[in-house]
């Protein structure tokens, strides 16, 4: 199956989710399943318009639930098919069962999760213990910040979990609403490009079809699932590697992209104080870091872009830098250490043993679609800076914009 | 201070219930001479299916600590005593593929003893089982296999007639005295206290010395590592097959090697090639496509991958043209074809002799065939030391 309609290079106005849909239909996705649930319909949304109106050509199947839409694209991954699902909140957690198999099963599924607030109570906005709930299992994560960067991120997820070398499913973040609804000016690319960049997905001779006579998942016991699991750890350490390729492989093709494929800079040159978060987070804190070197004060803010696989050693060289790190989670892990955010506690590990070690505060902020303003920043840049004259953490201030 | 350990070998899943109930005797009736002890089962998916082999073991010893080296075990590193409630498990244990045949001595202790419930005699059974490079003992508790305790499956004293019998080979494990105080307290009926203890006074050892019994290599695999396994859950297809034993004429399949399911069943099918009518329906409703097809166009079922399961029988049109014929009355796995083709008269006088003697015997359970279901209890109090005598 492939798109029909050439796309000429163009400037459109488009949210996160229509970007996530046009990466689909830039990349000839073969089988799409869906289930609405807020903030991911969007892109179900936008993917029907698509082929409705004849843009795109694949097998776009609404499913009776998230579990047999995940559940679906597995199976088609496995007989050889691009494919593209997704969800949101409780909606990503109905499809568990399936999101665990799939990695195990090493399939290339490609989903973008719609990041929200797991209900009850009824909530919409956007938290990341969504996604962040498959982080053990398997799933390579990563968190986008704007349209431009969802359709280019999807472009390469293809890429990369398709590769032989990896062969695992990539889940997309992107904040509920800041993202998934918000409409900015992104460019895309001309398909020639995307062409060019994206082969098809050759699964070589793991295809299941009956010219290529194979089991797959068979029942096992105790003196194989050590082996298998060591397995799916070696795509995912080998993933790191697959990153960096075809990150380069994209700057140079399109043009665009950070220069490290994990994480991005801002204003960290000289910074003494830095923020680290995912996702849309980026945006206020960014505003506010630059009004605060106006004033003289060293801050900058380190954007993790990649989760999973977490490029240990390059955020280790990275944050090490520091005096002071500001960990702000949109998700909370409670009763984990120092009850801290999962960001944090997986940064703070990363520096164990580094021979400088910044101090390392958690800030939770923004959970259920909370907006992160620039007063919270400052109130976090307070608290580092105290903690730095002090040697202690203010606990009491670690949760940012609650209500007492 | 000590341990002492046990493992039941039987048949998944009918026979689990039996099996549990002597390995949870056992730690009660130690307890009441203060020991302590665990019954666990090494369970999974595949050995629990019909007439798969599966294992229950109980340990007992004497304190707390000498028994935690032995949980969170699958298998005890060794047995003072095996029990093997279904006989043609002494050829062997396969519990599923790649795990290879155990003999059933395998786990059993230097000196220690391998008890059947059998109505063959011990050195029948001796040459089924693996040699071993040291001694041990073999005992019969007389009886058919039992699906005591099982749903329609009514009580006939297997699980006390066993308990009885351990008493007597290893009575550091437990005295006959507290398994009896222990039955009593079980199952409240003293019926089963007098099947225990003429069963623990009737039972006789033999020594087997080493080197006696089968002396064929078990067959057993290397399972491969994570480098050297195929990712992403794929096991390739066999080959197809081709001709009879690689020859031009008749139909082989290539065959799963990892699993050979020589000690799967409890009956095998023998066939009448003479009245054979060819009409293929043993090799269409096979479920484990056993038969091969032979040059002259007969079928001939290799036992590589026969489960026993008498499905042939069933869907047979000619009468006693396949016959299911108790597991124990053959030593190798031969092809019968093979050997009615070298010789027609030597082997029809066999296969003649072979099924008449069956059809006098009751049948084992095998397949969707169950015996003994619906059976009466072994009677009262009143009579039963007849009845515990007929068993
Ligand atoms: S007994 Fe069952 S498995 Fe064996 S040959 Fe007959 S049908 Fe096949
Ligand atoms: S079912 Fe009986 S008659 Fe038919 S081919 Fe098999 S053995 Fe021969």
């Amino acid at each position: 199956m492939s798109t029909t309609i050439e796309k000429p290079e163009q400037e459109l106005l488009i949210s996160g989710s229509e970007a996530i849909a046009i990466a689909c239909s830039m990349a000839d996705v073969d089988v799409i399943t869906a289930y609405p649930i807020r903030p991911y319909d969007t892109v179900m949304q936008y993917v029907s318009r698509l082929v409705a109106d004849g843009e795109m050509d694949c097998e776009f199947i609404v499913a009776e639930s998230e579990h047999s839409q995940f559940e679906i694209v597995k199976h088609a991954s496995a007989v050889g098919a691009r494919v593209f699902c997704g969800s949101s909140g409780v909606g990503w957690f109905y499809a568990f069962e399936a999101l665990a198999v799939t990695a195990g099963l090493r399939l290339p599924v490609v989903a973008m999760v719609g990041n929200r607030a797991l209900d009850d109570p009824g909530a919409f906005g956007t938290e990341h213990n969504d996604a962040l709930a498959v982080r053990d299992l398997g799933w390579m994560l990563n968190w986008v910040a704007t349209a431009q960067e969802a359709l280019d991120t999807a472009l390469m997820a293809w890429r990369i979990a398709e590769d032989p070398r990896v062969f695992l499913p990539c889940a997309i973040s992107a904040d509920g609403s800041f993202l998934t609804h918000s409409q900015v000016l992104t460019n895309v690319p001309d398909k020639s490009l995307v062409d060019k960049f994206l082969p098809r997905y050759d699964r070589g001779d793991k295809v299941l079809h009956p010219d290529n006579p194979i089991t797959v998942a068979p029942q096992v016991n105790e003196d194989w699932l050590m082996e298998i699991r060591r397995q799916t750890d070696d795509g995912m350490r080998r993933a790191k590697g697959v990153v960096e390729e075809v990150h380069e492989e994209f700057r140079d093709i399109f043009g665009r992209g950070t220069p490290s494929p994990f994480f991005e800079e801002y204003m960290t040159d000289d910074a003494e104080v830095v923020f680290v978060g995912m996702g849309t987070l980026a945006l206020p804190v960014r505003v506010a870091v630059r009004q605060m070197r106006e004033q003289g004060i060293k801050v900058g803010f380190v954007r993790i872009k990649w989760f999973r696989p977490f490029a240990t050693e390059e955020i280790k060289a990275c944050l090490s830098r520091f005096k002071a790190i500001g960990v702000v989670d949109r998700d909370y892990s409670f009763g984990s250490p120092d009850f801290g955010g999962v960001l944090y506690n997986d940064i703070r590990a990363a520096l164990y043993d580094s021979e400088k070690k910044p101090l390392v505060i958690s800030f939770i902020a923004g959970l259920g679609g909370r907006e992160v303003r620039g007063q919270n920043v400052v109130e976090m840049k307070d608290v580092m800076y105290e903690a730095l004259a002090t040697g202690k953490i203010d606990r009491d201030k670690q949760w940012i914009g609650v209500r007492r | 201070m000590g341990k002492t350990s046990l493992e039941v070998v039987y048949r998944g899943i009918f026979q689990k219930t039996l099996a549990r109930n002597i390995c949870r005797a056992i730690v009660l009736a130690a307890r009441k001479e203060g020991k302590v002890g665990i019954g666990f089962g090494r369970y999974g998916d595949s050995p629990e299916r019909n007439g798969i082999p599966a294992k229950y073991f109980a340990v007992v010893a004497d304190t707390q600590e000498e028994l935690e080296e032995n949980l969170a075990m699958y298998e005890a590193d060794n047995v003072d005593v095996t029990v093997a409630v279904d006989d043609t498990l002494c050829k062997g244990v396969e519990s599923w593929g790649w795990y290879g045949l155990q003999p059933i001595n395998q786990l059993t202790k230097n000196t220690g003893t391998v008890l059947v419930t059998s109505v063959q005699g011990r050195s029948d059974l001796v040459r089924d089982i693996h040699t071993k490079d040291v001694p041990y003992n073999i005992g019969v508790v007389q009886g058919s296999t039992s699906f005591s305790g099982l749903w329609v499956y009514k009580d006939d004293h297997t699980d006390v007639r066993v308990l009885g019998a351990i008493c007597k080979v290893c009575p550091e494990m437990v005295s006959l005295e507290s398994m009896e105080e222990a039955i009593l307290e079980q199952w409240n009926n003293p019926v089963k206290v007098d099947s225990a203890r003429k069963s623990h006074d009737r039972i006789e050892t033999r020594v087997v010395e080493p080197g006696e019994g089968n002396p064929e290599e078990p067959f057993s695999f290397d399972l491969p590592g994570w480098t050297t396994m195929e990712e992403a859950l794929v096991v390739r297809n066999v080959e197809q097959g081709a001709g009879f034993r690689g020859g031009d004429g008749g139909y082989e399949p290539v065959r799963n090697p990892y699993f050979k399911k020589w000690s799967t069943r409890t009956m095998r099918p023998v066939v009448n090639f003479e009245t054979c009518i060819k009409c293929t329906l043993c090799w269409l409703h096979c479920p484990d496509s056993c038969f091969d097809v032979t040059p002259d166009g007969l079928y001939d079922s290799n036992m590589e991958s026969c489960c026993g399961c008498g499905v042939c029988e069933d869907v047979c049109p000619v009468p006693d043209c396949i016959t299911m014929v108790n597991e124990a009355e053959f030593e190798g796995n031969l092809s019968q074809w093979e050997d009615w083709n070298t010789n027609k008269d030597g082997y029809n006088k066999w296969m003649t002799e072979i099924v008449e003697k069956q059809k006098t015997q009751e049948p084992r359970s095998h397949g969707f065939h169950h015996v003994g279901q619906y059976r009466e209890e072994v009677g009262s109090v009143t009579d039963s030391r007849n009845v515990v005598e007929g068993l």
